[in-house]
């Protein structure tokens, strides 16, 4: 009964799903005020539609429900009960409900929070989020139904994938959706004012706050991955360039540069169509990366669903929705106005160097990527492109984009003087040296120029970005009166995040020891002045697994300062290794099992990790950094009090900065 | 007129790429007949990845029927097919030699103490010099080869356990039944 209210759940959403996009677009399109004002209801009864199907499904595999062919497929008896609320996203068709269900939370907020905007507006945002359910409805209903039933029913499921059986596996998969259908907001707001014909900095606005966060979503979907890949896959890497991992990465990049974009749009009327543009890219690449994991077209561990048929289906609607986006972006933007102009040495110049240097390294993934795929098409060979390419590419990429991200926020819009930029730097870069070689010497190390390079770098990153605080704050309190706003705290925050991984990236990717030996009990070996002594194993099961544990007495300087258990488990048919992780803020000792070689003998990885924390720790700064950002009072500002309304002829942003409202010094505030 | 045709180059990326996508998704890992099919294997002398003083040459290929399974560290389709090969060597048909293609010795090793061996040995091609004579274009890339040392066929892609039960096995019993 339960699978079958969820099915016709399904349906009814859908139906509904056409009526928002045709009361949203057609409404708008032909000044009908009746048919606008269906829209939000109808988006919010879709919605709730789509919400009691996710139910549905959740409850069958709460209930163990085996007569449902997804339940059987991917969840026991055996499994906790989280696991089996987590195994709903597991495979293909709940990890596509998932995908519906982050959408129409994303509508829900778009209805309840676009009221201030006007109506013509808000209808063609959620119509165009209509168009986008009716897309991924009909594609679940049509190819991949989470609510067959399988006759005749099984008394026991198989087992969830145990590689995703990872209390991370809770949030990952949803966090992720939440950036990457997010993306999908900044897109219908580029969409709605593309198709308006009014694209002018208020547009740019309203879409700020969505855009960033949908990244800070993205941000946190993507250091929780990386944070469980290093301590599930049991080899204490935290990066692969592994396709699926890109997949994520492009739009994250894209989504950033999206960002930096809209600030010069909304500040400078500038970046118009450069910045629909981009928003359209982003929302493509994340349709990108569920074609990537859903068709099979790439080999990877993740590409769980190796069906052309779907594969096909998501291409046709990649195809219908950007197509459809490009034309319509082909047709209005030449007659947009390039908005204001501006001299090399500027706020404006800086942005676009930051844009350039991020779809670059878009554009540098995406063709790592994609390279195989295209070397295979073109009837040349089956290639792998690894991280060797990655790493050549983005280490060039990286550097002056860091230098740059340092100077941008203090060079004025419209035209920045360079002595007054230099004249507030010069004290920064001094402090970034001295921080830089201190560092050097407490990680007493062999060094390299990349591990100099990524220190230095970091250490200017956050020096720079906490200059204007301090200095406003310090203003402050000599009685001066200097404003700082949420979104100058947000982007020093996100920057000084940005800085923290570099860090991270550069030092345990340099400095990192790692050493693969072969252990007896009672033998001990010494890695980086740590030394690890084998002290006893023994066999450990698990609900649905069986293992062993070798337990590893840790100490330094004949202190003992840890005891490390790693695993090996054997489930039904597949082996994991469950990592021991010592953490420490400034290095991480990561000890992984390799092969047993008889007589409790093991082959092992030993690891030194120094600051590898830092890179999800900077992960999560960046996250906080959008956290303030979105926070900002002017984001919530009622349409009647700061003017937004778009006027008839709205004026062109030729010259004049546009004040944001409210903030009488935007031309000391550092927004972006 | 050029200002609104330069407006039009997104739309033209994206049909490249539909297009391409079109035909990765009906693309199989392909069997593509290799020009040394039929030849002797050719010659080399490489250390091997566990005893580096201990060479391997072609004499190790002559004698039983082997498989020659193209590999390295940083090739992630690699990782899977390290499951299948796993499996198959524990069925002990054929000794399955790894050619460990364009890697790091450290890494290499690292990669078969975490994830299995299912090799009898591995040459070490740090420069991916040796495996030009081979043909090898990228990883992985499996030969087999039959007692006399002569290549009888190449698969290009990932192995998986439907390829090996359809497309290798017969062809290794009929070539073990041939030397009988």
């Amino acid at each position: 009964m339960i699978p079958e209210i969820g099915h016709l759940a399904l349906i009814l959403a859908l139906c509904l799903a056409l009526a928002q996009a045709f009361f949203g677009l057609a409404g708008a399109q032909r000044g009908q005020l009746v048919w606008m004002s269906a829209v939000r209801p109808a988006a919010v009864a879709q919605s709730l539609f789509v919400a009691l199907a996710f139910g549905a499904l959740a409850y069958c595999f709460l209930t163990n429900d085996f007569s449902v062919a997804y339940v059987a497929e991917n969840s026991n008896t055996a499994l906790p009960w989280f696991y089996k609320f987590t195994a709903v996203w597991g495979a293909h068709e709940g990890s596509l409900l998932l995908w519906i269900f982050v959408l129409a939370i994303w509508t829900v907020g778009v209805a309840r929070f676009s009221r201030h905007l006007p109506q013509e507006f808000s209808s063609r945002v959620l119509g165009v989020l209509g168009v986008i359910s009716i897309g991924f409805l009909v594609f679940m209903l049509a190819t991949s139904d989470p609510f067959t039933r399988l006759l005749p029913p099984v008394t026991q499921g198989r087992d969830l994938n145990p590689i995703l059986q990872d209390p991370m596996m809770v949030t990952h998969p949803p966090m992720l959706y939440m950036g990457y259908v997010g993306l999908s907001v900044a897109f219908a707001f580029a969409i709605a004012a593309l198709l308006s014909g009014k694209m002018d900095s208020v547009w740019a606005r309203w879409s700020r706050p969505w855009t960033i966060l949908a990244w800070l979503f993205l941000t946190i979907g993507i250091i929780i991955g990386s944070y469980w890949a290093y301590t599930e896959l049991g080899w204490g890497g935290w990066w692969f360039w592994d396709p699926v991992e890109n997949a994520s990465f492009m739009p994250w990049l894209v989504a950033t540069a999206l960002m930096h974009s809209l600030a010069v749009t909304e500040k400078r009327g500038a970046f118009k169509s450069w910045t629909a543009l981009l928003a359209i890219a982003a929302f493509s690449l994340s349709l990108l990366g569920t074609f990537l994991v859903r068709s099979g077209v790439l080999i990877s561990v993740h590409a769980f669903a190796v069906d052309p048929k779907r594969g096909v289906f998501i291409l046709g609607l990649i195809g219908v929705f950007v197509g459809a986006a490009l034309a319509l972006y082909a047709w209005r933007s030449p007659t947009l106005s390039s908005g204001g102009g501006f001299k090399p040495f500027s706020r404006e110049a800086f942005l676009l160097l930051n844009n350039i240097f991020l779809v670059v390294a878009a554009a540098a993934v995406l063709l790592g990527t994609l390279y195989p795929l295209v070397m295979d098409a073109l009837h040349l060979e089956r290639i792998s492109v690894g991280p060797p390419y990655f790493d050549t590419v983005f280490i060039p990429l990286m550097i002056p984009f860091f230098i740059l991200i340092g100077i941008g926020p203090y060079v004025r819009w419209k035209h920045g003087e360079l002595n007054d930029t230099a004249h507030k730097l010069w004290w920064v870069i001094l402090l970034a040296v001295i921080a830089g070689l201190v560092a050097l010497i407490l990680l007493q190390a062999e060094t390299t120029m990349v591990a100099i390079a990524g220190l230095f770098l970091g250490a200017w990153t956050i020096v720079a970005a906490l200059r204007e605080p301090v200095y406003r704050l310090w203003q402050r309190a000599r009685g001066m009166h200097l404003s700082l706003p949420r979104s100058v705290l947000g982007m020093t925050t996100a920057h000084v995040g940005a800085g923290l991984l570099i860090l991270g990236v550069t030092v345990t990717s340099t400095l990192g020891i790692t050493r693969d030996l072969v252990v007896k009990p009672g033998s001990s070996v010494t890695v980086h002045g740590y030394q690890f002594t084998y002290a006893s194993t023994q066999d450990v099961s698990g609900p649905n697994y069986q293992g062993t544990q070798v337990t590893f007495h840790v100490s330094r300087d004949g202190k003992q300062i840890a005891v490390m258990r790693a695993e090996k488990r054997t489930f039904t048919d597949t082996v994991t290794s469950v990592a021991a992780i010592y953490p420490g803020v400034f290095r991480d000792l990561y000890v992984g099992l390799g092969n047993p070689l008889g007589d409790s003998t093991w082959s092992v990885r030993f690891q030194y990790k120094p600051l590898v924390r830092f890179i999800w720790f900077g992960g999560l700064v960046m996250m906080l950094g959008g956290v303030i950002a979105v926070s900002d009072r002017r984001y919530r500002r009622r349409v009647t009090e700061s003017a937004a309304i778009v006027p008839a002829n709205p004026p062109l942003l030729a010259a004049t900065p546009v004040p944001a409202p409210g903030t009488a010094k935007a031309e000391v505030e550092a927004g972006g | 007129m050029k200002r609104s045709l330069f407006y039009l180059l997104p739309i033209l990326v994206l049909g490249v790429l539909i297009a391409l996508f079109w035909r990765g998704l009906y693309l199989n890992p392909r069997i593509l007949p290799s020009p040394l099919i039929g030849n002797a294997v050719p010659t080399f002398n490489l250390p091997e990845l566990r005893h580096p003083d201990s060479p391997l040459t072609q004499q190790i290929l002559i004698g039983h029927v082997s498989l020659v399974n193209v590999w390295g560290t940083w090739c992630y389709a690699c990782r899977e097919e390290q499951q299948t090969l796993m499996a198959f060597s524990r069925q002990n048909v054929v000794p399955i030699y790894g050619w460990d293609y364009k890697d790091d010795r450290q890494a290499a090793l690292a990669w078969l103490a975490q994830r299995g061996d299912p090799y009898t040995a591995v040459a070490f091609d740090a420069s991916g010099d040796a495996a030009i004579n081979w043909g090898v274009y990228g990883a992985p890339e499996t030969f087999l080869i039959d007692a006399r040392g002569i290549i009888r066929y190449k698969y290009i892609g990932p192995l998986t356990p439907d390829v090996i039960q359809n497309d290798l096995l017969p062809r290794i019993q009929a070539l073990q039944h041939e030397g009988t």
